[in-house]
């Protein structure tokens, strides 16, 4: 039923401003099914902003932020959707949603979007295990009948919370952190805790994964480590990921799609080759006009 | 090692200099305070007179304690740090720690047994109520509000006003209506949960200080209602004559179908005692039974993640309205179920039981305790309300100090003192480490500097 290739968030018009300064201006871009998008640019571009409003901890000032679960047919509802009001639709396995119509948990609950942070957001007194499972809030909130059954212990929110534990102990062991299962999250080395962020943020069962640098502060191998992983959710999950990212090695070998963002306007989408050749982007980066570009990059030997 | 030796010597002028400078302090500071005192003469005249053998007294005493500190307790201080942490908790500790509650359990169940077998009838009445059922109150409000402090990491300034929700509302449906104490028990909790879910809306986007202030307000807001509004509460007049629960429809009194007659005893009131005892033991140990469930589902959690961190907790689908709104309703709860108790124990319930200085009592046994953690909170209880207790009975202090002395005039003192000093030894609270809810292999305690003291 879900077809990669499809279109999984649809950016229409983003923009978002603080008061006087246009942050995101007029954003459009969308990320597919199954894919790797990167949203990359030079620092204060408005990539974080982007993310801040798809995952709801923004209300953007316009624009039009749609996701679909399941099958793709649901996008021809989006108008529909739009004048109803309403913060979106399902039938049957598919949905709809308005993500900024959303409030943040909600983004999370319903529509199914997961996220990171780029200064990492762990719960540093809890052991690694307790953060896998407060990502499973939702579902073993259910389990325990809002706590009522849970209080007199019954054993259908046992059979739940052993089933959240074994859920978090295979995401312990494909990050390679189940010898740390135990020991509280804010004594893991930094990559560690990269890593465990990634495992707790898949752990609330997400169809997209916005991540917002999981590179910053690794090293070569933990960044190739990372490479693998972000590889592995995408083929083996069919999860899609949106990601932010500087380090240029994790962005062009694994990301399907890259978006540059320069003062919050986009200034090229495409395949990661095409991209990377494009002026435009190059001038972004180096900061120098167009026309200059070919001189600077001369001089540079770029 | 020599250079160890010589890091660790004392450095006499340094000492003689600091104790220098603390002498000059206390006197400026005691100068005012002791050194002059005004006396009233015969014609109504304020005079000053001065005590200078008690001024220089009191500064020397000062001046030495500090020679002492640096000499004595200073390097003291400094060998305990240098000394190798234990790494491995040694076998009579964990013996320990198995067995430290159940034993804790049962002592305070033969705890009636034991005062009676030790003082008799007459003397335990004193022991079981000033003792047994003063401290449980307290940690029975101290749980209830470690929900909220410990776990949530909320700051919670006016939790006393809850505890008066459930008095007044035990009190006015007892008189005027003549429902049973077991009746209004649970609906006491009912009333003060809103009121607490009704002060966590308007508080849900307020953090650190301008939380505390408006918990702190809304303290004060109900205890001044219940002050002038005096067609209800009858002002600080207070409401007196509160019926008293009875033995499961037996009063306890000395008619003929009292508890005593019914059972074939012979009258006295301690039978009564004993059962209130045996019941705030009850409701404290559902109290800690209900907080321990909660802290391994998913709302505990939920509660515990958002100390640590709101905005991770948004990002993972965590309605962090809800959340905040289940912990101020819980930990009010069992503040109203404490106040009906109270209510019925006393019999009588004024305004003036519900000051700001409770909650400042209540919140310290929190604190001391170690935030989040049971068996500290129980402890610090036990400290601070037996404490402040046991100070009433230090008669043989009168013999030192003269037959003017009255310890209990001390106490605030000495109980200042305490605090400063546990809080100087033992920052984050007694027992400082958090239990983890839930492990794979063995439950590792985690240490409290990483643990977050939440956003108030």
């Amino acid at each position: 039923m879900t077809i990669a290739g499809d279109i999984l968030l649809r950016v229409e018009h983003l923009t978002m401003r603080f008061g006087g300064l246009v942050a995101v201006d007029d954003l459009s871009f969308e990320a597919r099914q199954g894919e790797i998008t990167a949203l990359i640019g030079p620092n204060g571009a408005g990539k974080t902003t982007v993310f801040n409003c798809i995952t709801g901890f923004y209300k953007p000032s316009e624009g039009r932020i749609g996701l679909c679960h399941g099958d793709a047919a649901i996008w021809s509802e989006l108008d529909a959707l739009t004048d109803s009001g309403k913060r979106g639709i399902t039938r049957g396995d598919s949905g709809l949603y308005l993500l900024e119509r959303m409030p943040d948990y909600l983004v999370t609950q319903n529509a199914r979007v997961a996220r990171t942070f780029q200064n990492i957001r762990l719960f540093p007194g809890m052991t690694v295990l307790e953060n896998l499972l407060v990502a499973q809030h939702n579902a073993l909130m259910v389990a325990s009948g809002y706590t009522l059954f849970g209080i007199f212990g019954l054993p259908s929110y046992h059979r739940a919370e052993r089933a959240s534990v074994e859920k978090a102990r295979d995401w312990l062991n494909r990050v390679g952190l189940i010898h740390r299962a135990d020991d509280p999250a804010g004594d893991l080395p930094y990559g560690d805790q990269r890593r465990l962020e990634i495992a707790r943020a898949m752990c609330t069962d997400p169809v997209l994964l916005c991540l917002d640098e999981p590179a910053a502060g690794l090293n070569p191998r933990e960044s190739a480590q990372l490479n693998e992983l972000l590889m592995s959710i995408g083929n083996e999950h069919g999860i899609s990921i949106l990601l932010i990212e500087h380090d240029m090695s994790v962005v062009m070998e694994i990301s399907d799609h890259v978006v540059v963002l320069d003062y919050g306007i986009k200034i090229s989408d495409g395949a990661p080759d095409v991209v990377r050749n494009d002026p435009k982007v190059i001038a972004a980066y180096l900061g120098v006009p167009d026309h200059e570009v070919e001189k600077v990059g001369a001089e540079i030997g770029l | 090692m020599t250079e160890g030796a010589a890091n660790q010597r004392i450095d006499t002028v340094a000492a003689l200099r600091d104790a220098a400078i603390t002498t000059l302090l206390a006197f400026g500071l005691f100068l005012p305070l002791i050194g002059f005192h005004t006396v009233t003469n015969i014609r109504n005249e304020l005079e000053l007179d001065t005590r200078w053998p008690l001024l220089f007294s009191i500064v020397a005493v000062v001046g030495v304690a500090r020679l002492a500190y640096s000499f004595l307790l200073a390097p003291w201080l400094e060998r305990i740090k240098l000394r190798p942490m234990a790494t491995t908790t040694p076998a009579w500790r964990a013996t320990f720690g198995k067995w430290f509650v159940p034993f804790c359990i049962g002592f305070v169940i033969v705890y009636p047994a034991i005062i009676i077998a030790a003082t008799g009838f007459g003397g335990a009445l004193k022991w079981v109520d000033n003792f047994g059922i003063q401290i449980l109150i307290y940690v029975m409000l101290g749980w209830g509000l470690n929900i909220v402090v410990g776990l949530a990491g909320l700051l919670d300034l006016g939790y006393v006003a809850f505890y008066a929700v459930g008095a007044y509302a035990y009190a006015l449906l007892a008189k005027e209506f003549g429902f049973s104490f077991w009746i209004l028990l649970p609906l006491a909790g009912v009333m003060s949960s809103f009121w607490g879910i009704l002060l966590g809306f308007p508080v849900l986007r307020l953090r650190g200080d301008y939380l505390a202030i408006v918990t702190l307000a809304f303290g004060e807001i109900i205890r001044i209602v219940l002050v002038n509004w005096v067609d209800v509460t009858n002002g600080y007049a207070g409401i007196s004559g509160i019926p008293r629960p009875s033995f499961f429809g037996i009063p306890f009194n000395a008619n003929d179908d009292g508890f005593a007659a019914t059972f074939g005893l012979e009258f006295s009131p301690i039978y009564r005692t004993i059962f209130l005892y045996y019941l705030i033991l009850a409701l404290a140990l559902l109290t800690a039974f209900v907080t321990v469930r909660l802290r391994r589902l998913p709302v505990g959690r939920a509660w515990e993640a958002l100390r640590e961190d709101e905005i991770a907790c948004r990002s993972l689908g965590i309605n962090t309205t809800h959340t905040k709104l289940t912990a101020f309703g819980m930990g009010a709860m069992f503040a109203g179920f404490a106040g009906s108790f109270f209510a019925a124990r006393q019999g009588f319930i004024s305004p003036e039981s519900f000051t700001f200085l409770e909650s400042a009592t209540i919140l310290a046994i929190v604190v001391l305790g170690g935030m989040g953690s049971q068996i500290g909170v129980a402890i610090a209880a036990i400290a601070m309300i037996g404490g402040t207790e046991i100070m009433r009975e230090l008669d043989f202090l009168k013999q030192i100090f003269g037959e003017s002395f009255d310890p209990t005039q001390y106490r605030m003192l000495l109980f200042g003192f305490a605090m400063v000093i546990i809080m100087v030894l033992r920052p984050r609270g007694l027992i400082s480490t958090r239990a983890p809810s839930v492990f794979l292999k063995e439950p590792k305690p985690v240490p409290v500097d990483l643990v977050k003291q939440g956003h108030g």
